[in-house]
């Protein structure tokens, strides 16, 4: 209007009048042509008319497999995907998918492959599958088959429908595994509990729940480089990162989480939620019961959500105790309807296979609303019962978790002591399946570019997978994320090796 | 514009140059409020002071809490947790609530209205309990391969049950058609395979054109969180509910008015709720329909392998082979959950000639994935062939037997059915039992039955039939003791209308 005002004022009178509606009119006509140029026509009208008058006839014609050569196929048009699925099916460069892509090729062996790469990349928990596997070869056929009091199989409950978001039984299971994993610091109600197929879909469940597309979570990065698929495909949330720094070992600082909020609203978008992870991935450090009240005192003051995912909380081998946020909450008066846990058995019981996942929640809305889209991702019925078994076996539980945290304390030690003898130096971590390791003195130049081609050395020349830290969009170049419960003690002196040649040559 | 121009045209010179650039603007920027006055604003500034102060277990009393707003939903995670009030929804949980058993509940609640198949699973829980012995997938040494079972597998399904899977398929066409392993994705039942389908073909705001009456539960699955919209396109009563291409091409071109573009026609067959099979012409038909449209096709055919009429199933695959059209823009949504009388292991199947939707969906499996242990039991009862065809053959039998029955009973208390060759349905017409020839009407009736007679069906409405007064009754949780109460509970309620 401001071009158009002037011009109407050089132009008097009548004929002024007319130009100053027509052209407006006819520039915004031919911007909608421009603007849709590039959505697929329907085939041009004459084509249409000619095979129009011609299809009813040969509707009428006996069909007969030579019905090819009366009407060309194929001149239609392809058929097209949505723009969201060609996204999605296009989706392959990221270097964290290449590396796991590369390593399933050709994985490593100690005896038939040992050339194969190394996988340090996925995070698996091989240290403790020996103690799940005893288990399930003396008790799974009565736990999957017989399940009433004269030991005959119930068909009824397992073959027909079940709840979508998983048995009360089974929830009341997980919901003592959980507080046992917590080390009895914590009770969890088993009513406050929704079951998927996988931490994965639990994740996105609770994404859809919670924001609408276009709306952002904050996320403290380095982050879990999963969340970018999880998250962003198809609950079209935003992920905004919070960089940490090396400086005070990644630590979530409030303060960038308050400017990073303010930043977003600058932007005109909408804050729902503060997603973190703890134990994290990757570094592996524990937040501490401080930053978890500053924390709900943030999400509180913004009013937004906190996502926590405590996924690894079983895994833990320092000194420093686990402290959910389930537990801060209970001893202080906090909002508890803004707070949701991710959980899942992958991580701590050893059996991602299985596709356990938990959206913990105190908000009743969510609750409903997850229940509801758990339909497109329950669990097993087999599966469930399986697992009602196991984890009903509080002995078997306790012995697992115990020898499990000392193998991942002794493996961890192992790994770290290893890299620290290559003069690579590891974050401080006391929890999860990774090393968060510096190797910035080893890439040139300091920058994502060097990070990735060292990333690339590594892979490629020494065929062991890490994940760079710009996969995990740490800001800071140089660190890479090593998985160290797949390897076997007798592996560590192979990786460090394989490790020491690209080192060595940088 | 047209507004301002003719002011203009009033107000000469300088001041209504001034006026003609600042009137509309001030309009604009009032506008911007009064949208956005809804958005919290940013609480009070003194928060800051008090996170400096020493925490403690009184610090309750130092700050007022829940003073800055509930922790909301977003709005589509706020309609989700509302929608309850559906018919056929409510009807379910009624159900669970109080379900009948003949002998120690005989006043509860028959559920006619989902779809499981009771009717074989005896056959399933023989062949588990005798051939399930060992634990599942043994390596060579015959030990327990744990990797193979515990860890991290491909999101979209092993390949032993994919390859099993197709050979089912291949089985339950009857060998007319068959099925290759690497054009499948397999998803933790039907209804994530529709949904992940759905999000590859379409993008929000998109619409599927469907035939009516439809499986009502993809009002959820579809429209929940793909945002796709579903348009209906109704069949009538007078020629079996088949599928009308002229009444898909109206509905195409008054979608296309209204600007919506149409990404698919979703059919099912055999058909829910109806039952019918769509013949081999109509199947020609929608093929040309959705290559002259530019659209792709996506046939549910969950029902393939439980037909009892005298009509041969068709799939689309079969036609597909059998001429050559263009391949890439159909696609089949499969499961076990119903051939297999397995719903609660959880298998579905998303079956496409399309490698770009393979890629994309085989990728979205990860929100979706079968659990392994269920993988191996599966592959296990699969791959006995000869247990499977005596299964589906006895199946079929008891299948066609009790809906003989059901729809015999009906017929005696003046209740026609849809003819139907397969599915677990009757679709039958009540509409001389209504009062009113409406969906109140309709709606009055099924909540007679549910609280009255304590019958659980569906009413055509929840499936979108435009023809009041039919209801979907399920005959395949039910015994054959169980008709004559079934009958008798119905005739209560027809008798009084």
């Amino acid at each position: 209007m401001r071009v158009i005002v002037p011009l109407q004022a050089v132009v008097q009178g009548r004929g002024g009048l007319v130009l100053g509606s027509l052209i407006p009119c006819a520039l915004f006509y031919f911007l909608q042509f421009y603007l849709r140029r590039n959505r697929p026509s329907s085939p041009p009208p004459p084509h249409s008319s000619a095979s129009g008058s011609n299809l009813p006839e040969l509707a009428s014609i006996h069909r007969s497999l030579s019905r090819s050569l009366l009407s060309p196929r194929g001149s239609y048009g392809p058929a097209r995907l949505s723009s969201r699925g060609t996204a999605v099916a296009r989706d392959d460069d990221n270097p964290y998918y290449v590396g796991l892509k590369r390593c399933a090729d050709d994985p490593y062996n100690r005896s038939t492959n040992p050339q194969g790469f190394l996988l340090l990349g996925l995070a698996e928990n091989r240290l403790s599958l020996d103690i799940i596997q005893d288990w399930l070869v003396k008790n799974w056929k009565e736990s999957v088959l017989l399940d009433d009091e004269e030991g005959e199989l119930s068909i009824q409950g397992l073959a027909t429908y079940q709840p979508y978001d998983g048995s009360m039984d089974l929830k009341t299971a997980v919901a003592e595994f959980m507080g046992q994993v917590m080390q009895g610091s914590v009770s969890f109600n088993p009513s406050h509990v929704v079951l998927t197929a996988g931490a994965t879909p639990a994740v996105e469940t609770l994404s859809f729940c919670l924001a609408d597309p276009g709306d952002a979570f904050l996320v403290p990065s380095p982050y879990y480089p999963g969340w970018d698929r999880d998250i962003k495909w198809r609950a079209g949330v935003e992920l905004i990162p919070v960089p940490c720094r090396s400086t005070d070992n990644f630590s979530i600082s409030i303060a960038a989480l308050e400017l990073a909020y303010n930043q977003v609203k600058k932007r005109g978008m909408k804050v729902r939620a503060v997603l973190v992870s703890n134990p994290s991935n990757p570094v592996g450090s524990l937040i501490d019961r401080e930053t978890l009240c500053g924390l709900l005192d943030f999400v509180m003051e913004k009013n937004i959500h906190l996502i926590s995912d405590e996924i690894f909380a079983g895994s833990t081998y320092g000194s420093d105790k686990f402290v959910s946020v389930a537990e801060v909450l209970d001893a202080e008066s906090f909002d508890k309807s803004r707070v949701h846990i991710i959980y899942g058995l992958s991580k701590d019981l050893s059996v991602p296979g299985f596709r356990v996942g938990v959206i913990y929640s105190y908000n009743e809305n969510v609750l409903a609303a997850a229940s509801k889209l758990a339909r497109f991702s329950s669990i097993s019925a087999p599966t469930q019962r399986l697992l009602i078994s196991m984890l009903s076996d509080r002995k078997f539980i306790a012995k697992y978790l115990t020898v499990n945290r000392a193998r991942l304390h002794d493996m961890h030690a192992l790994f770290v002591d290893g890299l620290k003898q290559l003069g690579i130096k590891c974050a401080s971590s006391s929890g999860g399946f990774y090393c968060w390791a510096d190797m910035s003195m080893f890439i040139r130049p300091y920058s994502e570019k060097g990070e990735l081609k060292l990333w690339d050395n590594l892979l490629n020349v020494a065929k062991v997978n890490v994940t760079p830290g710009s996969s995990c969009h740490c800001i800071e170049p140089g660190w890479f994320r090593c998985c160290f419960t797949t390897l076997t003690e007798k592996d560590v002196p192979t990786v460090l090796e394989r490790i020491q040649k690209i080192t060595k040559s940088n | 514009m047209r507004v301002i121009v003719p002011l203009q045209a009033v107000v000469q010179g300088r001041g209504g140059l001034v006026l003609g650039s600042l009137i509309p603007c001030a309009l604009f920027y009032f506008f911007q409020l009064y949208i956005r006055r809804d958005r919290p604003s940013s609480s009070a500034s003194n928060l800051p002071d008090l996170a400096a102060m020493p925490r403690s277990l009184s610090r309750g009393l130092l700050s007022p809490r829940g003073a800055s707003g509930p922790a909301r939903l977003s709005s589509r995670g706020a309609s989700v947790a509302r929608d309850d009030d559906n018919p056929d929804y409510v009807g379910l949980k009624r159900c669970a609530e109080d379900p009948y058993h003949h002998s120690s509940n005989p006043h509860g609640l028959m559920q006619l209205g989902l779809a499981e198949n009771w009717l074989s699973l005896d056959m399933i829980r023989d062949w588990l309990v005798s051939n399930v012995k060992e634990p599942l997938l043994l390596d060579e040494e015959g030990e327990l391969s744990i990797h193979g079972l515990a860890t991290y597998q491909p999101y979209d399904g092993l390949m032993d049950l994919k390859m099993a899977v197709a050979e089912f398929m291949g089985q339950v066409m009857q060998g007319s058609v068959s099925f290759h392993p690497s054009q499948i994705v397999l998803t933790a039942g039907a209804t994530p395979a529709v949904e992940t389908l759905s999000f590859c073909l379409a993008d929000p705001g998109n619409a599927f054109l469907v035939p009516s009456p439809y499986y009502p539960g993809w009002d959820r699955d579809i429209k929940w969180r793909t945002g796709i919209e579903l348009i209906t396109v109704p069949c009538r009563s007078t020629d079996n509910f088949s599928i009308s291409i002229a009444a898909l091409e109206l509905a195409y071109n008054q979608a296309k008015k209204r600007g919506v573009k149409v990404c698919a026609v979703l059919v099912s067959n055999p058909s829910n709720p109806v039952g019918n099979l769509i013949d081999r012409e109509t199947l020609y038909d929608l093929l040309d329909f959705v290559m002259e449209k530019n659209i792709h096709l996506i046939s549910d055919e969950v029902f393939a392998g439980s037909t009892y009429g005298n009509d041969r199933f068709v799939s689309v695959a079969e036609v597909l082979d059998s001429e050559n059209f263009d391949r890439r823009r159909v696609h089949i949504i499969y499961g076990l959950s119903k051939d297999l009388c397995v719903p609660g292991f959880r298998v579905g199947v998303i079956y496409s000639y399309n490698e770009n939707v393979l890629a994309a969906a085989s990728k979205l499996a990860r929100f979706s994935s079968i659990s392994t242990p269920t993988q191996c039991l599966l592959i296990s009862i699969l791959s006995n062939t000869k247990f499977i065809t005596e299964y589906l053959k006895v199946n079929k039998e008891r299948l066609r037997d009790m809906h003989a029955l059901f729809v015999d009973g009906l017929k005696q208390l003046g209740i026609k059915c849809a003819r139907s060759g397969g599915g677990f349905y009757c679709w039958a017409d009540m509409s001389k039992f209504i009062q009113s020839y409406n969906e109140k009407g309709e709606l009055k009736l099924w909540d007679k039955l549910l609280n009255e007679a304590k019958i659980n069906m569906t009413p055509g409405s929840s499936c979108h039939c435009i023809e009041p007064g039919w209801f979907r009754c399920c005959f395949t949780t039910l015994t054959k003791q169980d008709i004559p109460i079934v009958m008798e509970r119905i005739h209560r309620i027809t008798e009084s209308n």
